[in-house]
């Protein structure tokens, strides 16, 4: 359930936000929409029965507005954001530089952020060896230690949060998808949430199933593709071959399920596109060998000792910063820090099957961030099997409910791999009005700034692998 | 360590023989949308309105673009007596020569576009028979078109037994993998990585996004304006065996699937 509440100023919009979060809420985004010459900042906060939103207009033909980055720090990269997509300038930001608008290379130089004798940058990025999404990172170094890192994520700022104006939900949802198309299936939960939320249709408990059968296996892949990569960086091979070749047996799973290996297609507002040919359960045996291999080859990773060298202490995110900044998913949970949309706002079928208690660990490095999403891919096979077993016959089957969405606003969230996804959507007159997309990517990627304490060069590729994002949601 | 070694045969070989042999899974793949072969040859106008990327023309007579087609299916769903999926990962439109040979069924000029891109790329790519080098850059991407061309190193797929290798430097790169609608912050990457590469060079777009733009047609086109690309490979995203019968194509390895391809060893080209 979303509540909107409108705070008279900008002042008071601060002031209501950093309430809501001395009771115990998470700051889960800031973003501005222009309409014509009027700016409207909306804060979001993360409570347990729902996201809440703040709002709060700009004075007409305001240029900028009193930052909340020195209070909050984790509205860092959003008020970058909104920099670039509405123009209007906090005031008192710290590094106010584009983030995701492309601009003159001027407007990306970066003062160097440590100096001393022998310090240089190293440019890597945006084109960087291996198959890789484009950013760049600039690493600050006298030769091996990082003292410093900056992140340039504009090369891949495709404009999608504008492109949803106009859509119906139907093409919304397709677009869904492809915000992070790692994470489809839970873009596109997170979008219909929304819309379902909004035109407040109940969808059928068969297609709240099959939702969770396709975002488990979606966590799945994308966890074993962080261990394959992981695997890699350590030099591993045929531990990386081991991995991929899960990741591939997952992704047919799920192309036998629907024709798409990334479950696209199959989640529409009201419910589920289809059901597959064949009975759910017969799924059943496949996965059951799938669990068995991939648990046996996690827990054979966990116990090389060269590779889990390169893990124990490195990238760690302490605690109280994961707390502060209201970390997101598997990065959040390894820093002590759980808040799994699944357990804490449970939806579509969740509420349903016993997922068990939220992976955590405490010790916030990339060795806790592995042992989470091995942890996550073992609640995810019990998951699976409990959807799968629990599915009606397939004459008793109904895909969707109806489900016309008129007018309204509402926030809809899903925990994808990377973590908790929110799409605030509004819908006028049947189309979309404005939609938000906000990835745990975004919010998680800003944390890669202060993780190097203490690493060097040659763990770099386990601190961007251990963090498992992906650079499409982040720069949308 | 050596325990990793005996895990690694714990399944024997899971590598794809494929395209010396047949694959089943790469047969029984969904590709893009095509009209029925007995659809009406008269054209509604109205059935353009299905497709949320324009990829359905209906002007005289019924025709799809695969370079448009995301396969959401609302078509095949709405239209099943219209519209179908294509079949195989493999099969004759999984990547193209030419632009215009993704529109189906082949407008009448699409032959002599098509016969004169293969001469120009096999002109080009005789001496890259054997290996080549392999460089990707990621111009937009979703991610997902990531995920597949990196499973083309896994253990399925596995390119190296083709010749296939990737490439971290452009200057020992004779491809060039493109994907993304062509965002406007890495134009210049693009340029540079493109312009880095000796010649020959083939340029091979992957997936809708790439071709056309996708959902983002309204300001991102694809890569097409910004570098010159040779084979087409569409899909959202396009699988693995799609991905892989482009750069057999680009190296002159496999016909473009347009005609049967004989694709034993030794088989003449």
């Amino acid at each position: 359930m979303t509540l909107t509440s409108i705070e008279p100023s900008v002042a008071a919009l601060w002031e209501a936000l950093e309430a809501r979060m001395a009771q115990g809420g998470r700051f889960a985004g800031l973003f501005a929409a222009r309409e014509d010459a009027a700016v409207t900042l909306s804060a979001l906060v993360a409570v347990p029965t729902g996201i809440d939103v703040l709002e709060a207009a700009l004075p007409p033909g305001a240029a900028g507005y009193p930052s909340l980055t020195p209070r909050i720090g984790a509205a860092f990269w959003y008020e970058r954001v909104i920099y670039d997509q509405v123009g209007v300038v906090p005031e008192g930001h710290p590094r106010l530089a584009p983030l995701i608008r492309p601009g003159d290379p001027e407007d990306h130089a970066l003062p160097r952020h440590v100096a001393g004798y022998g310090l240089f940058t190293i440019p890597h990025g945006p084109v960087r060896s291996g198959v890789f999404e484009s950013m760049e990172y600039l690493v600050e170094t006298p030769g091996e230690a990082i003292p410093h890192l900056n992140m340039r994520i504009f090369y891949k700022h495709r404009g999608i949060a504008a492109r949803f104006a106009g859509m119906t939900a139907a093409d919304g949802v397709l677009l869904a998808e492809r915000a992070e198309g790692i994470a489809s299936v839970a873009h596109a939960l997170a979008f219909c949430h929304a819309v379902e939320a909004i035109a407040g249709c109940e969808i059928p408990r068969e297609a709240a199933l099959l939702r969770v059968v396709h975002a488990e296996l979606e966590r799945i892949a994308n966890h074993l593709d962080v261990a394959m990569r992981l695997a890699d960086a350590a030099g591993l091979a045929v531990a990386t071959a081991r991995f991929a070749l899960h990741k591939e047996r997952v992704l047919r799973l799920v192309s036998r399920l629907c024709g798409s290996r990334f479950g696209r297609g199959v989640v529409v507002p009201g419910g589920v596109s289809a059901f597959p040919d064949e009975p759910p359960a017969d799924l059943l045996p496949a996965l059951g060998k799938l669990e068995r291999q991939v648990i046996a080859d996690a827990e054979m990773l966990m116990g090389t000792s060269s590779f889990l060298d390169r893990l124990r202490g490195t990238g760690p995110l302490l605690p109280d910063r994961a707390r502060e900044h209201g970390a997101l998913g598997p990065i959040g949970k390894a820093s002590g820090y759980a808040d799994d949309a699944r357990l804490e706002r449970p939806y579509d079928a969740y509420p349903l099957l016993d997922a068990g208690p939220a992976a955590e660990h405490a010790a916030g490095d990339a060795m806790a961030r592995l042992r989470v999403r091995f942890e996550e891919v073992a609640q995810a096979f019990r998951l699976l099997k409990q959807a799968l077993s629990d599915f009606p016959e397939r004459t008793r089957l109904t895909p969707r409910a109806p489900c016309q969405p008129a007018d309204g606003r509402a926030v809809g969230w899903a925990e994808a791999p990377q973590g908790e996804v929110l799409y605030d959507v509004t819908i006028d007159a049947g189309r979309i009005a404005r939609c938000q997309p906000r990835s745990a990517s975004f919010h998680n990627l800003v944390l890669m700034h202060e993780v190097f304490a203490g690493d060097i060069l040659t763990d770099f590729p386990f601190i961007e692998a251990s963090f498992g994002l992906s650079v499409a949601g982040a720069a949308l | 360590m050596s325990i990793w070694v005996l895990r690694g045969l714990r399944d024997g070989v899971v590598t794809t023989r494929w395209p010396n042999r047949p694959d089943e899974y790469a047969d029984s793949w969904r590709g893009p949308v095509t009209v029925r072969p007995d659809a009406p040859g008269a054209a509604e106008a109205e059935l353009e309105r299905l497709c949320p990327t324009g990829a359905i023309e209906a002007i005289d007579r019924l025709r799809v673009d695969q370079g448009r087609c995301i396969l959401c299916g609302r078509c095949v769903a709405a239209r099943p007596d219209l519209f179908t999926w294509s079949a195989g990962a493999t099969g004759p439109t999984a990547a193209a020569v030419a632009r215009q040979a993704l529109v189906v069924p082949e407008a009448p000029e699409t032959d002599e576009a098509v016969a004169a891109a293969r001469a120009a790329l096999a002109g080009r790519t005789a001496a890259l028979r054997r290996s080549v080098h392999i460089r990707h850059v990621d111009a937009g991407s979703d991610g997902s078109e990531e995920w597949e061309i990196q499973a083309l190193l896994g253990p399925v797929y596995d390119v190296h037994r083709l010749g296939v290798f990737f490439t971290a430097s452009p200057r020992h790169a004779d491809v060039l993998l493109v994907t993304g609608a062509g965002t406007i912050g890495m134009t210049e990457s693009l340029r540079t990585t493109y312009e880095g590469m000796p010649d020959p060079k083939v340029v091979i777009a992957v997936g809708t996004d790439a071709v056309s733009g996708g959902l983002l047609a309204d300001r991102l086109t694809g890569v097409a304006g910004l570098v010159p690309v040779d084979v087409w490979v569409p899909g959202s995203p396009p699988s693995p065996f799609g991905i892989l019968k482009a750069l057999l194509i680009a190296t002159g390895k496999l016909a473009d699937g347009r005609k049967p391809a004989d694709t034993r060893k030794g088989a003449p080209r």
